[in-house]
């Protein structure tokens, strides 16, 4: 349970001098025990368990669930969700704000529509992607397709929307056709903005799947959590937590590395 | 072959309003070198841009082998002030775009932009980026893309601002022989007095903002030229000496 503490912080320790090297990683375990100790002291004595349970009932929990393997299968319902969701949405988005971007008359044609589903909370489109695509894994795809498909669209018609005219010009110049300029010049011009949107929408990814299954679903770790909470299971509620929050921290390490990657790609070849 | 007749530029950007050009006229000949000169924001880019159908006149019309230019002219082969390359291409694939864009495989054009490369100097830099040149150095990547576009017609923007001396004569002396290998009609805007001389065959002094043509003088020096040493000939000088006692007064105005 110490190294959830310390895997939790990772991201500002990834380079350790900045963050104080192993003295501060030592502290920060240090702090970890110590919440533990204090949350299994409290239990129980100043709060009642049925509130906040204890980490030993929750380290129990986590280990059965882990034992009888019935973790995974939500664990990976979860994951799937939330990479389809996020591939479909950000294929649309992007090729929306391309399309748009690139089309004045349509964008200010659909810009009052456009703003209006954006500020629309996408989660309360939880009940309807329900009635279109069931129960089943589907309607948690959707929703997190929903979500991530506006962050990916708003950041890449605003990149679209940034490329400099005069390059713009110079290729027509160079009769580049109307398709040439779009890949040539505006998608590779974009593509820092499009790889924003791509970063921050991982996160929303997994809030619209996890959503999704709190919502309606026999599986998955938003079932998982309604679940527990409707049992008054605590223990299984923060047990559910933790996982949730370790697979976004997964999430987030594996967004890094692929933007690393095609920031190499780009930079060093083409 | 290209007719400007009676242009006038105003751009308008809010309460401001700013003439760039007036009516301006003039008649560039096929393979012909012209210079144009002037004080700093008085409308060459302008002109230039108009050439290019980058933006239209607010009034009069070009006419490009005698048809209007009304939208991107695409039979000019244009060298923008700023160098303009894609920063995400490296130095030999910003060169080769034309070709690329014209459907050319990658082996082939690679081996034109080579060419072009070397004669502009920049061996050794084919595979980096433009953020890691100097602005010579952009400026000269600039230059060769518009050479390996190959267009009947050059439009340069102070080509060779950012040049140093030498290099400046060794770019002059590219400019002459492929301007003569392809037959090509040039048009450049230069504040360099000296540069004009040596390589038009006419130079067209503008006024102030709004530019007006206030002098156009006819280069009789010989073709082909030696860079080098046009300059030290007593018919450079008279040229010279005619053209900037009317350029100093656009200047000396400018003071004032």
């Amino acid at each position: 349970m110490t190294s959830l503490e310390r895997q939790i912080d990772q991201p500002d320790t990834s380079s350790p001098s900045e963050a104080g090297g192993v003295a501060m990683v030592l502290w920060q375990t240090l702090l970890g025990i110590a919440v533990l100790f204090a949350w299994q002291g409290a239990s129980g004595r100043l709060v009642d368990n049925f509130f906040i349970s204890n980490p030993i009932d929750v380290g129990r929990r986590l280990f059965e669930w882990t034992r009888d393997g019935s973790i995974f299968i939500h664990l990976w319902a979860t994951i799937y969700a939330t990479m389809a969701g996020f591939i479909i949405g950000s294929v649309l988005g992007g090729a929306l704000g391309i399309w748009l971007g690139v089309s004045p008359f349509v964008s200010r044609l659909l810009n009052p529509y456009l703003n209006a589903l954006n500020a629309l909370p996408k989660v309360a489109l939880a009940p309807l992607f329900v009635l279109w695509f069931g129960l089943g894994i589907e309607s948690k795809i959707a929703l997190a397709a929903a979500l991530v498909l506006f962050l990916v669209f708003l950041n890449t018609f605003a990149g679209v929307r940034q490329v400099d005219q005069d390059l713009i010009d110079i290729a027509r110049l160079m009769k580049a056709t109307r398709m040439q300029v779009i890949t040539k010049v505006i998608v590779p011009s974009a593509m820092s903005w499009m790889f924003a949107g791509l970063r921050v929408s991982v996160p929303y990814a997994l809030i619209g799947a996890v959503i999704g299954e709190m919502v309606a679903s026999n599986k998955g770790l938003g079932y998982l959590v309604q679940f527990s909470g409707a049992q008054f299971d605590t223990a299984g509620v923060f047990a559910v937590l933790i996982v949730i929050a370790l697979l976004a921290v997964a999430l987030n390490f594996l967004v890094d590395a692929v933007q690393n990657h095609l920031e190499q790609w780009r930079f060093t070849s083409r | 072959m290209i007719e400007i007749s009676q242009v006038c530029k105003t751009f308008r950007r809010r309460e401001a309003v700013v003439e760039a050009l007036r009516d301006f006229n003039l008649t560039i000949h096929q393979r012909e070198i012209v210079a144009v000169i002037g004080p700093s924001g008085c409308g060459k880019s302008t002109l230039l841009n108009m050439i290019a159908g980058i933006y239209p006149p607010s009034k009069g019309q070009i006419l490009y082998k005698g048809t209007r230019v009304s939208d991107l002219n695409t039979d000019v082969g244009y060298m923008t002030q700023k160098d303009n390359l894609l920063p995400w291409r490296s130095v030999r694939d910003n060169i080769a775009f034309p070709l690329e864009l014209a459907g050319m495989a990658r082996s082939e054009r690679d081996d034109h932009a080579e060419k072009i490369i070397k004669a502009v100097g920049l061996d050794g830099f084919q595979t980096r980026f433009p953020n890691e040149l100097s602005g010579g150095m952009r400026k000269r990547v600039s230059l060769a893309r518009m050479i390996v576009y190959g267009a009947e017609t050059a439009l340069l923007d102070e080509p060779f601002a950012a040049l140093d001396a030498q290099l400046k004569l060794a770019m002059h002396g590219l400019l002459l022989q492929l301007a003569a290998e392809n037959k090509q009609t040039v048009i450049f805007v230069t504040h360099d007095l000296m540069e004009a001389v040596t390589l038009a065959d006419r130079v067209i002094v503008c006024t102030r903002r709004p530019a007006m043509i206030a002098l156009e003088q006819k280069i009789s020096l010989a073709r082909p030229r030696d860079v080098l040493n046009v300059r030290f000939t007593n018919q450079f000088k008279e040229h010279y000496d005619a053209l900037w006692d009317r350029l100093r007064i656009e200047y000396q105005e400018e003071k004032v």
